[in-house]
C-alpha cells in the first residue's frame, strides 16, 4: 500500500503513565475523505492516543508520520501547524464572549482583530458545512449541541484538515447527533480526516467508513464498517463474545417508598435548577432518570439525600415497616438518624462519594465512623466490611489501606457501590454508575442493582445510555430543564420518545 | 518540518511508585546537597567550611549548656507545628500561629499579673496555662468563625489577625502594662516555669504534646473528620459532617495549643511578654510542620535540626566572626532541597537520548 495516502500515520506509539501503560505499539493511519470510528471501551486508551496528536501528551515511544514524514507534536500549537485540530469532550468556551470571539480566541496571525471578518468568515465556515450557528450568540446563551458547533468551528476556522471529535455525541440527544453527522459527513466530503472517540456501536455504524478498535491499550485492528457487525465488534473490543442484554426480573411486590411532590430549587447564581418536580418511587422497582447532562438531575438526587437546598416542595419517605416521614429541611445527619436507610452513589466518586486519600478501611468508615461511645474509631468493623466487599466484588488493590484515588475506576467504582449497598438500604441512588467503567463491571454494577431491586429497594438510576436505561429499568423519569418532561415504562418505551422527551418542556430547549 | 523531529531535551514522567530506602537516600542526599551549597556561601565570606561546620555542631551540641539552648530554640518549634498540624491536615491553612502564640503569651501574663502573691506557684502556672489555652483558641476561633459562616478567606484572615494581636501588646508594653523603658516587667518566679534537667519543663510538655496530637490525629473520630474534610469537603458533607463546625472546633484547638506555647515561652524562657514574643516561630513551625509531611514523630527531628542550625549559627557569629544570617542562607537552602526532593520522589526527569526509548532516571 502506498504510504503516502495516510494523511497521519500512527507508528508503535506507546505512553506510560507510571505502572500503567495505555497506549502499546500503536499502529493507527488516517486518510483524507475518510472517517475513522476510534472504538474501544473506556481506559482502552482512545484518548490517550489522540491526545498524542494533538500535543497534549508526548509519546514515550514511537513515530508520527504527516504525509510521510515523521513530525514531532509537543505542543497543541504544533498539532494546529500540522494541520490537526482536537475537540474535546469538556469544551473550552469563555461564556461572556460570543461564537466568533471565541473561535478567533489566541490565534496570533492577524495584529488587530477584525471582528466582521471573523464573523463572516464563521460564517462562510457554517455555510459551507451546514452549521447552524450565530456567530454573534454569547457562549451562555448556548445549548450544548450550540457549544459543540462552536468547538469544531473554531478547529476548521484554524485551517484544520485533520479532524478528532473525543464523544462527541455523549451529551447530545437522539436527534442532535443526527444533525451532528450530517455535519461530519458534509466534512469528509470535502476531503477531510476525520477521526471520532467513542464506545458507541450504533453510532460508529451509522456514520464511519472504518472502524479501528484499542482494547487495553493495545491496538486490535482497523475493519471496513461495511463489512463488520455491532456483535463482530463488540468480541473485538472486550476480546471474547459477550451477550449484550441485561436480566430484567419484574418485583411483583412493590410498595410505595418516596413521594417527591413540587420540588423546587436553585442553585448558587440563585439559576432554577428544579423547578417542581414530582414523582413516587416504589420499593421494588428500578426508576431511570433521563435528560440531557445538567438537566437537573444531580440536584434531584442532592435534595433527597439533604445536601441541597430546597426552596418549596416535599419529599415524603414511606418506610416498609409502615409510617411517614418528610425529608426536606433535614441534614444527612437527621435522615440517617430518623431510621431512613438511604444509599447514594453520586456521580463525582472520588470527590463526595470517597476519601481519595484513604483505603479501602477509611472509606468504609464514612458511614460508621459515629458508631460505638467514646472519642475513638472504632477499626475493626470497617475493616471486615472492607474484606467482604474486597472478596465480593473482586476489587482489584494492593490492599484494603492502599489509597482509592490511586485504585482504577472500575475498581473505585464498586469500593463505593459496596459500600453503600453494604448498608441494607431502602432506597437507592446512584449517579452515572457505570460512568468509566468497562463492560465487565458494568454489568456487575446492573446485576447489583437488579439485585436490589428483587429484594424490595426503590432504586433511582441516572443514566446518560438510553439503550442501558430501556433496558434496564422498570420505568424512566424524563427532566428537561430541571422539569419532569415525562415518565414512561421502560418496556414499551422507544429511545425517540425519550429523546424528545428529553428536549421538550416548555418550549425550552436546554437546561 | 522535518527538522521539528526532537523530543524536548528534558520531560517528566509520574514515577509509579519509589522503593521507600531509596525515597530516603534521596532525601538523606538532599540534606548533604543542601549543606554542600552551604559551602559555598561559607567560602564566600572567606572561611573554611569544614571549621565553619564543625564550629556550629559543636556550638549547638558540644556541651551540655550548648545542648540546652538547642532544646530551648527547638521546644516552641515543636509545639507549633504540632498546633497547626490538624489545620493543615483539614486543608485550613492556619498561617495565624504566631498571633495564637502572643494570644496566648498575653493571656498568661494577664493571668500572672492579676493573681501573682495570690496562688500558690503550682495554681498559678496551671491557671496561667488555661488562660493561655482559651486566649489562643479564642483568637484563632475568629478567622474559622467567618470562614464556616461567609467562607471568608483564611490565609489573609488568619495572617492579618497576627499583626492586630501584636499591635495590642506593643501597646500594652509602652502604656497601661509599661514597667520601665517600654518594657513589661519579669514575671514573679512563682509564675516561671521549672527546670528540669536545665532546661525549662516546656520540653515535657510539648513532648506529651507529640504523644496526644499523634493520637488525636489517628485514632479518634474528630481526627477522621479532619482527615475526610482536607480531602474533600463534598465528601464531608455527604457523610453527614458538620463542616463548619469541625472548622471551628479544629481552629480551637489548633489557637490552643499554639496559646499553650505562648505560655510556655513567656514563662520558661522569656519570663515576661513582649510584641516580639513569638519572634518568627509561628512561621517557621509552618516549614516543620510540612518538612514532617504532618508526622508528629518526625516534627521532632525537624525542629531539632532547626534548633541545631539557629543555635550553631550564633556560636558561629562569634566564634568566627560569620555573619549569623549564614544560617538563614544555609536554613533557606535546607528548606529548598528537602521541599525540592519530594519533586524527585515523585517525577523522573527522561533525558533526550539519540537512540529511542527509556532515559535517565534521576
Amino acid at each position: 500500500m502506498d504510504k503516502n495516502c495516510y494523511a497521519i500515520e500512527l507508528k508503535g506509539i506507546t505512553k506510560r503513565f507510571g505502572p500503567v501503560t495505555a497506549n502499546d505499539g500503536i499502529d493507527l493511519g488516517l486518510r483524507r475523505g475518510e472517517i475513522l470510528a476510534l472504538l474501544g471501551e473506556n481506559g482502552s486508551g482512545k484518548t490517550t492516543l489522540m491526545n498524542m496528536l494533538s500535543g497534549i501528551y508526548l509519546p514515550d515511544e514511537g513515530q508520527i508520520l504527516a504525509d510521510g514524514h515523521t513530525i514531532s507534536i509537543r505542543s497543541p500549537k504544533d498539532a494546529y501547524a500540522h494541520g490537526i485540530g482536537m475537540i474535546h469532550q469538556h469544551y473550552k468556551l469563555v461564556d461572556v464572549f460570543t461564537a466568533a470571539e471565541n473561535i478567533v480566541l489566541g490565534m496570533e496571525d492577524e495584529k488587530k482583530l477584525d471582528i466582521k471578518k471573523a464573523n463572516a468568515k464563521v460564517r462562510e465556515i457554517c455555510g459551507r458545512y451546514g452549521f447552524d450557528i450565530d456567530p454573534e450568540k454569547k457562549v451562555y446563551d448556548m445549548s450544548v449541541s450550540e457549544k459543540q458547533t462552536v468547538e469544531i468551528v473554531k478547529v476548521l476556522y484554524r485551517g484544520a484538515e485533520i479532524l478528532i471529535l473525543d464523544e462527541p455525541t455523549a451529551v447530545l440527544t437522539p436527534q442532535e447527533t443526527e444533525r451532528l453527522f450530517a455535519v461530519l459527513r458534509n466534512m469528509r466530503d470535502d476531503d477531510k480526516a476525520i477521526v471520532m472517540i467513542t464506545h458507541k456501536l450504533n453510532e460508529v455504524m451509522a456514520i464511519s467508513d472504518k472502524v479501528a478498535v484499542l482494547r487495553k491499550g493495545k491496538y486490535i485492528g482497523t475493519v471496513a464498517t461495511a463489512e463488520t457487525n455491532p456483535q463482530a465488534l463488540t468480541d473485538m473490543m472486550v476480546g471474547r463474545a459477550v451477550t449484550l442484554n441485561i436480566d430484567r426480573p419484574l418485583n411483583q411486590n412493590q410498595t410505595e417508598r418516596l413521594r417527591v411532590s413540587g420540588l423546587s430549587c436553585y442553585d448558587h447564581e440563585h439559576v432554577k435548577k428544579l423547578d417542581g418536580v414530582s414523582f413516587t418511587a416504589m420499593g421494588g422497582e428500578i426508576l431511570g432518570v433521563a435528560g440531557i447532562a445538567g438537566s437537573g438531575q444531580k440536584e434531584l438526587l442532592e435534595s433527597i439525600a439533604g445536601l441541597c437546598p430546597i426552596a418549596e416542595g416535599s419529599i415524603r419517605y414511606l418506610a416498609p415497616e409502615g409510617g411517614e416521614d418528610e425529608l426536606v429541611g433535614r441534614t444527612p445527619m437527621q435522615i440517617r438518624k430518623k431510621g431512613v436507610s438511604l444509599a447514594f452513589i453520586p456521580e463525582d466518586r472520588l470527590g463526595m462519594g470517597l476519601v481519595g486519600s484513604m483505603g479501602m478501611t477509611g472509606n468504609m468508615m464514612l458511614r460508621s465512623w459515629r458508631r460505638g461511645g467514646g472519642p475513638f474509631v472504632k477499626r475493626k468493623p470497617p475493616r471486615d466490611l472492607a474484606n467482604k466487599v474486597l472478596n465480593e466484588l473482586e476489587v482489584v488493590t494492593p490492599g484494603i489501606e492502599f489509597p482509592v484515588r490511586k485504585l482504577s475506576g472500575g475498581n473505585v467504582q464498586k469500593v463505593l457501590v459496596g459500600r453503600e449497598i453494604a448498608s441494607s438500604p431502602t432506597v437507592l441512588m446512584t449517579a452515572y454508575a457505570v460512568r468509566g467503567l468497562d463492560i465487565n463491571t458494568s454489568y456487575t454494577i446492573y446485576n447489583l442493582m437488579t439485585e436490589q431491586k428483587m429484594q424490595g429497594t426503590a432504586v433511582i438510576f441516572v443514566g446518560e445510555d438510553l439503550d442501558v436505561l430501556l433496558e434496564l429499568c422498570d420505568r424512566i423519569l424524563v427532566l428537561c430543564g430541571g422539569r419532569v418532561s415525562g415518565i414512561v415504562d421502560a418496556r414499551r418505551a422507544t429511545k425517540e420518545e425519550i429523546g424528545l422527551l428529553m428536549t421538550s418542556v416548555g418550549g425550552k430547549e436546554e437546561a | 518540518m522535518d527538522e521539528k523531529t526532537k523530543t524536548p531535551l528534558l520531560r517528566l514522567a509520574k514515577r509509579s511508585s519509589f522503593p521507600k530506602p531509596a525515597a530516603w537516600a534521596i532525601r538523606v542526599g538532599s540534606i548533604l546537597f543542601a549543606l554542600l551549597l552551604g559551602c559555598v556561601a561559607i567560602l564566600l565570606t572567606g572561611n573554611s567550611p569544614f571549621k565553619a561546620y564543625a564550629t556550629m555542631i559543636n556550638g549547638a551540641l558540644g556541651s551540655k549548656v550548648y545542648l540546652q539552648q538547642t532544646v530551648k530554640k527547638a521546644v516552641p518549634l515543636l509545639g507549633c507545628a504540632l498546633a497547626i498540624a490538624p489545620c493543615f491536615k483539614m486543608r485550613f491553612w492556619n498561617i495565624g500561629a504566631e498571633g495564637q502564640i502572643t494570644a496566648g503569651a498575653l493571656a498568661a501574663t494577664f493571668v500572672a499579673r492579676t493573681f501573682t502573691g495570690k496562688l500558690p506557684s503550682l495554681p498559678l502556672l496551671l491557671l496561667m496555662a488555661a488562660g493561655a489555652i482559651l486566649g489562643g483558641g479564642l483568637w484563632a476561633l475568629i478567622p474559622a468563625f467567618f470562614k464556616a459562616k461567609w467562607n471568608t478567606n483564611e490565609t489573609l484572615f488568619t495572617l492579618m489577625m497576627n499583626y492586630i494581636i501584636i499591635g495590642v501588646v506593643a501597646w500594652l508594653q509602652a502604656g497601661p502594662w509599661e514597667a520601665q523603658q517600654g518594657r513589661i516587667a519579669q514575671f514573679d518566679a512563682s509564675a516561671q516555669l521549672p527546670k528540669v534537667l536545665g532546661v525549662h519543663c516546656g520540653w515535657i510538655i510539648v513532648l506529651v504534646l507529640v504523644l496526644l496530637v499523634h493520637i488525636y490525629m489517628r485514632h479518634t473520630k474528630q481526627g477522621y473528620e479532619i482527615a475526610v474534610i482536607g480531602d474533600s469537603m463534598r465528601t464531608a458533607q455527604y457523610a453527614g459532617m458538620n463542616v463548619g463546625r469541625i472548622m471551628m472546633r479544629t481552629m480551637f484547638l489548633s489557637g490552643a495549643i499554639s496559646g499553650l506555647v505562648g505560655f510556655i515561652i513567656a514563662a520558661g524562657a522569656n519570663h515576661t511578654l513582649a510584641k516580639e514574643i513569638a519572634g518568627g516561630v509561628g512561621f517557621t513551625s509552618i516549614t516543620v510542620a510540612w518538612l514532617s509531611q504532618l508526622n508528629a514523630f518526625a516534627m521532632i527531628a525537624i525542629s531539632m535540626m532547626l534548633g541545631i542550625l539557629t543555635k550553631g549559627a550564633d556560636t558561629l557569629q562569634t566564634a568566627m566572626s560569620v555573619p549569623a544570617a549564614i544560617s538563614d542562607i544555609i536554613i533557606g537552602l535546607l528548606l529548598f532541597c528537602m521541599l525540592g526532593c519530594e519533586f524527585f520522589i515523585n517525577y523522573r526527569l527522561i533525558l533526550r537520548k539519540k537512540t529511542g526509548k527509556g532515559g535517565a532516571a534521576v
